[in-house]
């Protein structure tokens, strides 16, 4: 049985009085994509700062390839490769002069460096642009090259903060296509997102987070299936009418949520949920039936919504 | 195991010089970001060239005949060979000090320069040797062409003057060092109009335009002044004579240059490593 990559237990990161990660245990296996789902402020960023190696812990053990960040910072960072929230790019350098400079840091040769950097830049489709300072770049395209430089040193664990937050939907599909790529060669990643949708492509497991603490732990298909019902019927009843329905709502679902312009309803059939409504003379302005998703989870842990 | 008379060395060593800077051992990466990126700017540099020639002529065409000769050591020498030194000394400083500071500030705060390279293996004390390493090659480069320019108006007065170079960089590696430091508790753009505060008496108090002894009584103020000891160094080697208080000299720009990389290393570790 293979050492977990990383280990976590009772982990905590504080600011001040503020207690940015409390107490939280968690297991990342080789080659497993490890997900942290959480709005702004649970404790994400802390956490994936603290595997970096960049923030001392508070008080608890973590264990990265069986070291310790405290005593072997310099070794663990050397193996992982990072890409931050805010692209960090080297605005003084170019886009392949990015990769190979960056290479150098980890004592990589010049010419396996700008080996790996050629191969890199044709991998997030950037090849065209090498010789181009990073600023003209957009969004989507420095996101890529943060990619492409965090793995020129080849690293055994990828952390992602958010990589996909603030890019258009476009970008977005492009950067999940190169990290499923990277999935599918065997590299473990660890990622933090705000959204669902991005959980639910690319997380074998995941931890939701919220104020700091997991609150659930699991395969996204098996978090939905324990914490939410097979389908959702989201009705609008308009402004300030939606908490007069509740308890007639209530009967035909297995829970409702109340949302400031719409009314959630767990059921197994959503339609034959709102059937039943209509029969009893209950028409909402509209009706909608969908799967339950991870949003649907983490509002039943949290009882708020993700992106806010 | 280790035996005991080591273990009792480096605690000694560890006591009286910090810990981050036992942690260096890459800096010269950094070193090589700043050639790729000078590169490009190289047209900068060359600039750089021309400030001692300026100074130099400045004070061949018209101070040298006003002032007439100055005694040092025991000997009169002309008031243009004088000041060259001192001039030599501050343009070291004035370099040193543009590169540790400005530009440090610049790639910490706005490039977030720092935050991506200590994701990587190197380490905050790498950063630190890094940039004041960096700050000294360059200043190397432009004492390097004072010296020549200095030897081709016939300002130099001996040989050991080539000793200068080894002043000049212990003169930039203190000012770097100790300008990067105070860097670290810049909080905006705002804070570095005091610079010239520091740097202009520095400049003009430092018995670089005339001999301590000009201030009578309060001669050893201009002591306290890091700069002084760069210019007698200089000073010393120009008319190739050399008394014990050199070893003061060279001692107060080491000891500074190594208290600005520790206190800049453990102010790279305390704001960024959170």
């Amino acid at each position: 049985m293979n050492e977990p990559l990383i280990t976590a237990r009772s982990l905590v990161k504080k600011f001040g009085d503020l207690v940015a990660v409390d107490e939280i245990d968690f297991d990342v296996e080789q080659g497993e994509a490890f997900g942290f789902l959480g709005p702004n402020g649970a404790g994400k960023t802390s956490s994936m700062r603290m595997i970096g190696c960049v923030s001392p812990t508070t008080s608890g053990r973590l264990e990265i390839f069986g070291l310790s960040p405290t005593a072997d910072g310099r070794a663990i960072r050397a193996r992982i490769g990072v890409v931050p929230q805010m692209d960090q790019l080297d605005n003084e350098l170019t886009v392949l002069e990015n990769l190979v400079i960056y290479a150098r840091y980890f004592d990589i040769p010049r010419d396996v460096a700008r080996a790996r950097a050629a191969e890199l830049l044709e991998f997030v489709q950037l090849t065209e642009r090498k010789d181009d300072t990073v600023d003209p770049l957009s969004g989507g395209q420095k996101r890529r090259v943060s990619i492409a430089r965090s793995l020129i040193s080849e690293p055994e664990l990828m952390l992602l903060d958010e990589p996909t937050t603030g890019l258009d939907p476009q970008a977005r599909h492009v950067l999940w296509d190169r990290l499923y790529q990277l999935k599918e060669r065997g590299a473990t990643l660890v990622l933090t997102t705000h959204y669902m949708d991005e959980a639910e492509q690319l997380c074998d497991r995941l931890v939701v987070m919220n104020g700091g603490k997991i609150v659930a732990e699991g395969s996204p298909r098996n978090l939905i299936t324990t914490y939410a019902t097979r389908e959702v019927l989201e009705m609008r009843f308009g402004r300030g009418h939606n908490e007069e329905h509740v308890s007639e709502v209530s009967q035909v679902g297995e829970r409702v949520e109340i949302l400031p312009d719409r009314l959630l309803v767990y059921a197994h059939d959503g339609e034959g949920a709102l059937a039943t409504l209509r029969e009893r003379n209950i028409i909402p302005e509209s009706a909608l039936v969908r799967r339950s998703s991870l949003e649907d989870v983490f509002l039943r842990l949290t009882g708020r919504t993700l992106v806010d | 195991m280790t035996a005991p008379a080591a273990t009792e060395r480096i605690s000694i060593a560890t006591r009286i010089i910090p810990a981050v800077l036992f942690d260096v051992r890459r800096p010269q990466r950094l070193v090589e970001r700043s050639l790729v990126v000078t590169r490009r700017g190289w047209l900068m540099v060359v600039s750089g060239f021309f400030e001692p020639l300026f100074y130099l002529l400045s004070i061949r065409v018209g101070l040298s005949a006003l002032v007439g000769d100055v005694a040092v050591g025991g000997d009169l020498v002309p008031y243009d060979e004088f000041v060259a030194p001192g001039l030599m000394a501050a343009s070291a400083m004035n370099g040193a000090v543009f590169d540790s500071t400005m530009n440090v500030f610049h790639k910490w705060k706005q490039a977030r320069l720092y935050d991506s390279l200590l994701a990587t293996p190197m380490s905050a004390g790498d950063i630190a040797v890094g940039e004041v390493t960096w700050a000294v090659i360059r200043g190397l480069l432009y004492s390097t062409a004072f010296l020549a320019t200095m030897l081709v108006l016939g300002m130099v007065g001996s040989l050991w003057m080539v000793l200068s170079i080894g002043a000049c960089v212990l003169i930039g590696f203190a000012f770097a060092a100790v300008g990067m430091a105070c860097t670290t508790f810049a909080r905006s753009w705002a804070d570095f109009d005091y610079l010239p505060a520091v740097t202009l008496p520095l400049f003009l108090f430092s018995a670089t335009f005339y001999p301590p002894s000009s201030y009578g009584d309060w001669s050893w103020v201009v002591q306290l002044s890091p700069l002084y000891h760069g210019v007698a160094l200089i000073r010393a080697a120009n008319v190739g004579e050399f008394s014990a208080s050199v070893i003061v000299n060279i001692a107060v720009l080491v000891g500074l240059a190594l208290v600005g990389i520790a206190v800049t290393a453990r102010r790279i570790e305390k704001l960024l490593l959170t």
